[in-house]
């Protein structure tokens, strides 16, 4: 267990730079979740926290201990891939207890941690199987009890769940963050989902073009974001963006985000949009309405299914609490 | 009704090509056979005879301890020492060379590629003479080791090797390292386990091709009791109008055959298994 820090980590391969320059102080215990669409750097900062990419210039350091020159298995983590990474000629037990046996720990203590994380894992049963006799959620949690056994300061994660199927991840993400609150190590965990990012983090970066556009706590960030990147990526269905209105506002704001939930009916021209209904997707519980305006302009209105209006062809206007709406400006920065 | 007596039909059709024409492969082979258990006097008047004779062990003992110019075991010994040799160097050479060539980086690791790769083209056959002048120098003429080193290197096993350790995920490569495993941990615990499978299926390969040489032991062993068992039977024939000892020929020839056919019996079994259990 440890603290993990990043200052000023930059990456470049050859001229080009992909991280440009990320700080974090991350406390002991702490689960930090990187999140942001492919190509951004996520998990080229996470390798590079592992010790698998080198630092181009910055400081890593884990534990009050510079580790940018030292080799993965010193800086005492534990990397969970997303294909899984299991040796495939291997027993479960093998596979947990290779890392161990490579650092030539007494016998008696790696089969009591092997038993150890077996039972937290309820994969006691399958330690004699090789890995291609388990199922994706089986091997999944096989890669983590290869994480725990090591008892490292830091997890790492990368995108872990991405191969399951939907219901196992939703189970799974629970389960992940359960298992790090009672071990109490801290994580970095990397994914382009952000519903793990919101339901996992004590803490989330939000990755945008090797920048970190956003560090916070995930309600905060939803909330609260700094960037129209965030608001646009945070969220499902994403914040809705217009052109500012001339007479609200700070000065230097040039549009307005408002999330879909916080947009509410008014007479038509009196709110912030006027628009007819163009289609709607009933989820269940609620339902996404999409409004077009006579420009093309489309904007997503989120109720609750029985308070859905019976909309036909005519115009609407909806508007929003002028707390509920957040000023971005020119640059995409929050005015 | 029909289509079963049809489908009947067809099977035994089939069945009754396959049979003959297995019977035609192994004739020759009977006929070896039968050759090696009868007298000089019953091969050389006809007509031939189709079923074995009375004298097999004595004439297998007399290939075996007397031979015609050395006695068939050690030349046996030799075969053996040989194709196991080229094998076994082929194999270890080619798998530490794909090593090098997958996993690290040094200067002109790509030339280096191309230079073994390019050596394809240079079979024995074409460089036999400049060998021969080296292996001369060297004094390996009527030695195992001049029978074994020329032709270790194998460009194809190590392309073989190369395209297997590029299928390997990386992450598995980095998983390793995490776990703390160094270059030739990583080696010895992930890479050759997983390898088992093309191991076994060029033991079988390069066992035969060594089994098989002819050119070279020809070449390199002058001395009869160096003499490996596939040149050696050529080596038995007489010149002129000598008399050949038919049956002590033909034994011997039954004897050459028997090592490559037990390695293909032998590790068919381990191969299938081994293609069955690996995943990757």
């Amino acid at each position: 267990m440890a603290d993990v820090s990043l200052h000023a980590v930059r990456k470049s391969y050859g001229k080009t730079e992909v991280i440009h320059g990320v700080d974090i102080d991350i406390a002991d215990g702490e689960m930090i979740v990187i999140v942001g669409p492919s190509g951004c750097g996520k998990s080229t900062l996470l390798r590079m926290v592992a010790g698998l990419e080198s630092i181009t210039a910055g400081k890593i350091s884990i534990g009050n201990r510079v580790v940018n020159d030292l080799e993965p298995r010193e800086r005492d983590i534990a990397m969970v891939f997303q294909n899984y990474a299991l040796y495939p000629h291997m027993s479960v037990r093998q596979n947990l207890a290779y890392g161990l046996k490579i650092a030539k720990m007494d016998k008696a203590e790696i089969d009591r941690r092997v038993d150890k994380a077996a039972t937290l894992l309820q994969i006691g049963e399958y330690l004699n199987r090789k890995p291609r006799q388990l199922s994706g959620g089986q091997r999944q949690r096989v890669a983590m009890g290869r994480a725990i056994v090591r008892e490292p300061s830091v997890f790492l994660f990368d995108e872990p769940l991405s191969n399951l199927d939907a219901k196992l991840r939703v189970q799974m993400r629970m389960e992940i963050k359960a298992l790090q609150r009672e071990l109490g190590v801290t994580a970095l965990y990397v994914t382009h989902d952000q519903v793990e990012a919101m339901t996992m983090a004590d803490r989330m970066i939000v990755m945008n073009a090797g920048i970190a556009e956003q560090i916070g706590a995930p309600l905060e960030v939803y909330n609260n974001p700094q960037t129209k990147f965030v608001g646009g990526f945070i969220g499902s269905p994403p914040m809705n963006f217009l052109p500012k209105a001339a007479q609200n506002g700070p000065a230097s704001a040039t549009e307005i985000g408002v999330r879909p939930e916080h947009l509410r009916f008014c007479a038509p021209g009196t709110g912030l949009f006027d628009g007819t209904l163009k289609f709607q997707e009933a989820l269940g519980a609620e339902m996404l309405l999409h409004l077009q305006d006579t420009t093309g302009r489309t904007i997503i209105m989120r109720v609750e299914t029985r308070e859905a209006p019976e909309l036909g062809t005519e115009t609407v206007g909806v508007t929003a609490d002028p707390a509920d709406i957040v000023f971005f400006d020119a640059n995409g920065k929050r005015a | 009704m029909s289509m079963v007596e049809k489908k009947g039909a067809s099977v035994w059709l089939t069945h009754i090509g396959l049979i003959l024409g297995i019977a035609v492969m192994c004739f020759p082979i009977w006929f070896a056979f039968v050759a090696s258990t009868v007298t000089q006097q019953d091969i050389i008047r006809p007509p031939l005879p189709l079923m074995p004779g009375p004298h097999l062990i004595e004439n297998y003992k007399r290939a075996l301890l007397e031979g015609v110019n050395a006695p068939v075991w050690k030349m046996l010994v030799n075969s053996t020492i040989m194709a196991l040799g080229i094998t076994i160097g082929k194999i270890s050479i080619s798998i530490i060379s794909a090593y090098a060539i997958v996993y690290f980086r040094f200067p002109f690791r790509m030339v280096f590629f191309w230079l073994i790769f390019l050596t394809l083209m240079l079979p024995v056959e074409v460089r036999i003479v400049p060998t021969y002048e080296i292996a001369a120098g060297l004094g390996l003429l009527n030695s195992h080791a001049g029978l074994i080193f020329p032709l270790i290197a194998s460009a194809t096993a190590t392309f073989l090797f190369r395209q297997l350790f590029m299928t390997i995920p990386d992450e598995l490569v980095e998983a390793a390292r995490i776990d703390g495993a160094g270059p030739m941990r990583f080696f010895r615990d992930i890479l050759l386990p997983l390898s088992r499978t093309n191991i076994a299926a060029l033991f079988v390969i390069l066992f035969i091709y060594g089994w098989n040489q002819y050119l070279w032991p020809l070449l390199v062993t002058t001395d009869p009791e160096m003499n490996t068992i596939v040149m050696g039977i050529k080596q038995m024939f007489p010149s002129g109008d000598d008399w050949a000892d038919w049956p002590v020929i033909m034994a011997t020839a039954i004897l050459a055959m028997l090592p490559p056919a037990a390695v293909v019996l032998f590790m068919q079994r381990l191969f299938i298994k081994g293609l069955v259990e690996s995943e990757k």
